[in-house]
Order: C-alpha cells, then sequence, then structure tokens
C-alpha cells in the first residue's frame, strides 16, 4: 500500500493539458483491461472469432479478384492482382474497422462513462488495439500468398511496418475521434459512417495502383492512407524502395486530424457525461 | 485539522434545451434549416451573439464545504436539489463550471453498483474489468479475488458467463466487487434504492462495516432518512443548487422533512422514455383523485403506461414511502402475475386497492418504479411520485394520541378481544 496519499483539484476543464498525459500514465491498467474486454469479447468463441478475421478479406480479396482483377482488368503495376489487392485490404480494413469502432465508442460505452470517470481517450485506443489482432491474423494470409507467389520482401519491413501500422492507427484515431464527437451530439453518424467509408475505399489506392490515376495521382495522396498503402507494397512486393514524400505526407495530414481529433474530443469531454 | 475535501465555490451551469429529444439527429437539423430557414438562420445569428434564449440553470451555485478525515456525511434535500451532481463533480465525471476542490486520498464511488459488467464475460473476468474500472489495480484485484467471490456467494458459477446469471446473482457480485474497494474517500449514492428488501439489508450492514473502519470519510447521498440517521453524524441539506444547513443529522433531517410537507411536487405527464411512456399516474378514492385518504376506506393507485417494445424481467409498481422516507411497502403488477414478466407491446391500466385500516395516519409518498430487473429503470430522471395523507380512520380512538407520536408503520384493522372477569366470591 502506498503512504504517499495522492492528491486530486478538480477544476473546470481545460481543453488541453500537459495533466491529461500524466493521467494517461496512471490509468494505464485500465487501458490494458479495455482492451483485454474487447479481445476476450472478440474471440470468446474462439474459432469463429479469428476464422472471421481471416475470412473477410480473403472473400473480398477473391471477390474482388475476380471482378476487378479478372473481368475488369484493373492494372496492378505487373504484381499478380489477389496479392496486390490483399496487401492494400488488410491495411484498408485496419483502417476502417478502427474508425468506425472508434467513432462509436463513446456511445456504445455511455452507461460506464455517466458513471467513472476516467479519460475518455482510452476508449478509442483501447478499440484499435482489437481491430490490430484482427490485422494480425489477416496477415498471416498474406504472409502465406508471399510464398505461393514467390515474393521476398525487403529488410526495410523491419522498421517501416510498424511505422505504417501505427501511422494507420494515427489516421484511424483522429477521424474516429471527430467523428465520435459529433456522434455524441447528431446520433445519424451511425448511418452515415458505413456509407462514407465506403466511398472512402474508392479514392484509396486498394483495387488499383496509384499510378492509374496519372497527373491527379497527387488528389489521392492527400488521403493519408494513400501514402501507407503504397509504401506497404513497395516494401512488401515491389522495389523496396520508401517513398518518403508521400510517407511524410501522411504523417503530416495523419497528425492534423489526430491534433484537430483531440480538440474536438476534449472538447466535447466537457458535457459529455451530461448529454450522452 | 486539515480537510480532506475541499469544495470551494463550486458552481455547475446546465443549458436547458425545451426539446424532448436528448439528442438531436443531423437530419432534423438539415429538414429544419430547409423548411423554415428564416427561423433557423434567426436562432443561428442569436447564437452567434450570445443572445441566446436557452434557459440557464445551476445545479449548483456557490457551495463551500470542508469535510475532514473519519467523517460520514449525509447528503440530503429534495431531486433536483444537486446532491447527485455534487457527486458527479467530485468521482469527476463532469466538470464544474467555476471553483475549486481539493481532495487528499482516493475517492471511489458506488454511483452504481455493476458499472461496465459485460455479459459475454464470465464472473471471474468481470470481477477484474469492473474492479479495474472502479478503480483498482490488477494486483489489488488478484489479492481479494477470493474474498469478492466469497462474499458474493456465486463460487458456482464464476466461470459462467454473467448473460446466464439472474439478476439477483448478477446484483449480488457486483455489490461485492464495490464492496471491496478500499478508498480513502467514498462517495455513495442511492445504491440503497435498487435492489429488494434484503439486498438493501445487506447493503446497509456493509456500510455500517465500512462507516466503523479506521478513518474512512464518506459521502452518503440518499433519501432514506432512516439510514442517513443510522449512518451519518453529521448532515449536509442542498436545496436549489445551494447549501442550505450544514449540522447534526438530527436537525438537518428535521429541517428536510419540514421541507417536504411544505413542498409540492409538480410533475407533468405524459412522460415517454425511449421504450415506455407514462401516460397517467393518479391516488383515487371513491372513484376521485384525493390527496387526503380517509383511513377508513380503501383508495387505489392507478397507472396508465404504454409499452413500446417487448421488455425481458419487466417490472411495474410503487414503492410506498412514509414521510421519513423509509419504504414502508413495495408492490409490482408482477408480485402475483409473473405472465406479466415479460411484457408485450400495448398499452396497459393498472389498479391497485389498499385496503381500509392499513396504514397509520400520517404521510406517505407514491413513488411510481418502472423497470427491467437489474437492467434498466425507467424515466428515472423524473420523480413520479404522489404525497399523500392518510387519516386515521373515524373509528379510531386517537384521542389519547398526538399526530407527530405515531409508532410503528401499520394499524391492525382487527379489534381487540376482551373477556372481563368478575371477581365474585367464590
Amino acid at each position: 500500500m502506498s503512504i504517499s496519499v495522492p492528491t486530486k483539484i478538480i477544476r473546470p476543464k481545460k481543453t488541453l493539458s500537459f495533466d491529461d498525459l500524466r493521467e494517461l500514465w496512471e490509468y494505464r491498467e485500465l487501458l490494458y483491461f479495455f482492451s483485454w474486454r474487447d479481445i476476450k469479447v472478440r474471440y470468446k468463441q474462439t474459432i469463429v472469432g479469428v476464422a472471421w478475421a481471416v475470412f473477410q478479406p480473403l472473400i473480398v480479396m477473391v471477390v474482388f479478384s475476380i471482378f476487378f482483377g479478372k473481368l475488369a482488368g484493373i492494372p496492378s503495376d505487373n504484381i499478380p492482382y489477389p496479392i496486390f489487392v490483399y496487401s492494400g485490404l488488410i491495411f484498408w480494413q485496419l483502417f476502417s474497422s478502427a474508425l468506425s469502432e472508434t467513432s462509436n465508442t463513446l456511445v456504445s460505452n455511455s452507461s460506464i462513462i455517466t458513471k467513472v470517470y476516467f479519460p475518455r481517450i482510452l476508449l478509442p485506443i483501447a478499440d484499435t488495439v482489437t481491430k490490430f489482432i484482427d490485422f494480425c491474423f489477416a496477415s498471416l494470409i498474406l504472409v502465406g500468398l508471399m510464398f505461393f507467389y514467390g515474393y521476398t520482401p525487403s529488410l526495410s519491413i523491419i522498421f517501416v511496418l510498424p511505422i505504417l501500422v501505427i501511422l494507420t492507427f494515427i489516421v484511424a484515431i483522429g477521424a474516429g475521434l471527430i467523428l465520435s464527437s459529433i456522434n455524441v451530439k447528431y446520433r445519424d453518424v451511425r448511418y452515415v459512417l458505413p456509407f462514407f467509408i465506403q466511398l472512402l475505399l474508392f479514392v484509396t489506392p486498394v483495387i488499383y495502383p496509384l499510378s492509374i490515376a496519372g497527373k491527379y495521382a497527387w488528389v489521392l495522396a492527400l488521403n493519408p492512407m494513400t501514402g501507407i498503402i503504397e509504401n506497404a507494397r513497395a516494401i512488401m512486393l515491389g522495389t523496396g524502395m520508401v517513398n518518403y514524400h508521400s510517407l511524410a505526407l501522411s504523417f503530416g495530414i495523419g497528425m492534423l486530424l489526430l491534433l484537430v481529433g483531440i480538440i474536438t474530443f476534449k472538447k466535447i469531454e466537457r458535457y459529455f457525461a451530461d448529454i450522452v | 485539522m486539515e480537510p480532506v475535501i475541499s469544495i470551494k465555490n463550486i458552481s455547475k451551469k446546465y443549458r436547458i434545451t425545451h426539446k424532448k429529444v436528448r439528442y438531436a439527429a443531423l437530419r432534423d437539423i438539415i429538414t429544419y434549416a430547409l423548411m423554415s430557414p428564416f427561423t433557423y438562420f434567426k436562432n443561428r445569428a442569436k447564437k452567434l451573439f450570445g443572445r441566446d434564449t436557452k434557459e440557464e440553470f445551476w445545479a449548483l451555485k456557490d457551495v463551500n464545504l470542508d469535510i475532514y478525515k473519519g467523517e460520514v456525511v449525509g447528503i440530503i434535500g429534495k431531486n433536483g436539489a444537486g446532491k447527485s451532481t455534487l457527486l458527479k463533480i467530485l468521482t469527476g465525471i463532469t466538470p464544474p463550471t467555476t471553483g475549486e476542490i481539493v481532495i487528499k486520498g482516493k475517492v471511489a464511488s458506488l454511483l452504481e453498483v455493476g458499472t461496465g459488467f459485460h455479459p459475454e464475460l464470465t464472473g471471474r473476468e468481470n470481477i477484474f474489468l469492473n474492479g479495474a474500472i472502479l478503480g483498482m489495480g490488477r494486483k489489488e484485484i488478484r489479492e481479494k479475488f477470493d474474498q469478492i467471490v466469497e462474499f458474493s456467494g456465486i463460487e458456482r458459477f464464476i466461470d459462467t458467463p454473467v448473460k446466464r446469471y439472474s439478476s439477483g446473482m448478477y446484483v449480488r457480485l457486483a455489490f461485492s466487487v464495490a464492496a471491496h474497494l478500499e478508498p480513502d474517500i467514498l462517495l455513495v449514492d442511492e445504491v440503497l434504492a435498487v435492489g429488494d428488501m434484503e439486498f438493501q439489508k445487506k447493503c446497509l450492514g456493509k456500510m455500517d462495516e465500512v462507516t466503523r473502519t479506521r478513518g474512512r470519510t464518506i459521502l452518503f447521498v440518499s433519501h432514506n432518512m432512516d439510514a442517513v440517521s443510522r449512518l451519518c453524524k453529521t448532515s449536509i441539506l442542498l436545496d436549489q443548487g445551494k447549501v442550505v444547513a450544514i449540522g447534526k443529522t438530527d436537525e438537518i433531517i428535521g429541517k428536510y422533512v419540514h421541507q417536504m410537507q411544505h413542498g409540492d411536487t409538480s410533475l407533468t405527464l405524459p412522460i415517454t422514455d425511449e421504450e415506455i411512456t407514462l401516460h397517467d399516474f393518479s391516488v383515487t378514492q371513491n372513484g376521485k383523485n384525493a390527496h387526503d385518504i380517509a383511513g377508513e376506506n380503501s383508495f387505489a393507485v392507478n397507472l396508465d403506461f404504454s409499452v413500446h417494445k417487448k421488455l425481458r424481467s419487466f417490472r411495474s409498481g410503487f414503492f410506498l414511502k412514509n414521510a421519513m422516507g423509509t419504504v414502508v411497502s413495495r408492490t409490482f403488477t408482477q408480485d402475483w402475475d409473473p405472465t406479466l414478466e415479460d411484457i408485450e407491446t400495448g398499452r396497459y391500466k393498472t389498479h391497485l386497492t389498499i385496503p381500509a385500516r392499513l396504514l397509520i395516519a400520517g404521510q406517505y409518498e407514491i413513488e411510481v418504479k418502472l423497470f427491467c430487473l437489474g437492467t434498466r429503470e425507467y424515466l428515472k430522471n423524473h420523480l413520479i411520485e404522489k404525497r399523500i395523507t392518510v387519516f386515521s380512520p373515524k373509528d379510531y380512538n386517537e384521542s389519547r394520541s398526538k399526530n407527530t407520536d405515531r409508532v410503528g408503520y401499520f394499524l391492525i384493522p382487527e379489534k381487540w378481544t376482551v373477556e372481563r372477569e368478575i371477581k365474585t366470591n367464590v
């Protein structure tokens, strides 16, 4: 038992302060428990849970390969279409599932929020952890595909892949925080979001290569997921050359989203328990 | 001595919008803007220039309090007096609008037992999850795990998902987690109002125990004056967001009871929740609405409500409370009719006759309860209650007792039989 008595001071909330970071550290165990809860619930029926994480991208890959790869003949930078689309899909799914989960997190956890205090931002962070585990399972298929088609990733994968995953989180959490703040006030975000995510898929080079866009490629590059997916393909399937320009751009836009996300979230957090 | 909780000039402002729904849908706003653009932009402009006509409501206004180590303080007051808001600010759930609070020590609250329970997880898993949410560390939970399980009395089902628990088991597990928190400062809000009488008694027992353990500071919010007077030496009376009186519990309760008898509650019906609408609630005697109840005749409590969705483990009925806030009786439609537990959608009119010569004379409150056992209480933010005054039956001989010193809870409606033996010389 600790001897020092913790002193807490409650004041009207500021939007941003360094105390938040300290507080986040204090509550790290709760973050662990929230993630643990989500993982437990997700994989409760173990076989179905894991299978779902693998099957979903797999089936989508097969369907896309048939329709877009074979029938529509969409180019894929000389990479076999199945592995091309799958490598994009797993990142896309990491992003889209994290985004839709985080946007709903405040509303779905409202029964806890109105009764106990903890830094609310833990909830969206915990949500993304489960999505990461799904991502890991889905990656196994990618490894299999790479063996099958005889691809060896370049060595830079060790450094770049974690960066890409973290970047995906930053983008998803940033956008998710903005959306979840809006969702608290306007509940129809829930209905608009799936549609919005569907549209986003088409402005992200998942089913087609960035090169297809020609001189308008810069428009697509504004979408932070573009840089992430293009670089993921480069290191896993392509030349191994990291495109630092697009990576930096993704990082910049991702950080901007995160900053705006945190500010809107903190603003709404203040009166959150009162309106949920 | 330095206070462990020092509250300085705490105020909390809420905005009341006169809308029926709690949250807006973007589509409503868009339709509104398109249908009547002029009004819409006028309102937007007003908002921009700060001439908003929204009503402001101060749930708390300039509250100053010092609470010292080891004190057990009762916080009482009418509904809407600001008691719960004060606790919510103390726990940090909602920040104050102005002011500052300095708290020394670990705070835990029993705002609601079972917070964060997940139906898919087992009892064991939920103990960990719930414990963490309530502020225990992993190590601490592991140490207390056996104690918690033992106290709950559900060892056999500890690895069963809680969705398979009966509501009683659920509440027991939830409470035993909460009961094993060891904070320096404990905030308790109306926990005792949930659950059945037996469970309430168990909670009170635990509260007694907690109170006696060394140096724990407790803030206790309740409508149950018996419990407050039993547990707390000092009490605070709140009214309309202000501290009206601080002092010895007996005196404060006296003030509160006085306030209750002179105030009046107003209730506008119908009120609607997502799943339930209460259309009418009345107390009648001889077919007429009544506040004053003649003891020699029966009277009826009538509810008229609609259920919009099929509900499970549903209960509809009321608590009957005396002037001290003690629940004298609770009664639900489902007590005698289990078929109504899984209630279908539709409109229901329920009536209950309370027999003549049952209650002793005095003030009572009838508080309507509509809830699903262990999961949801409806219309919780409204205080749906009616105050009645019961008078002694006409033939009751009361000449020797004054109105104020009545003892007991109910009348025995039977007459004594008396046999007089006249002494005769044998």
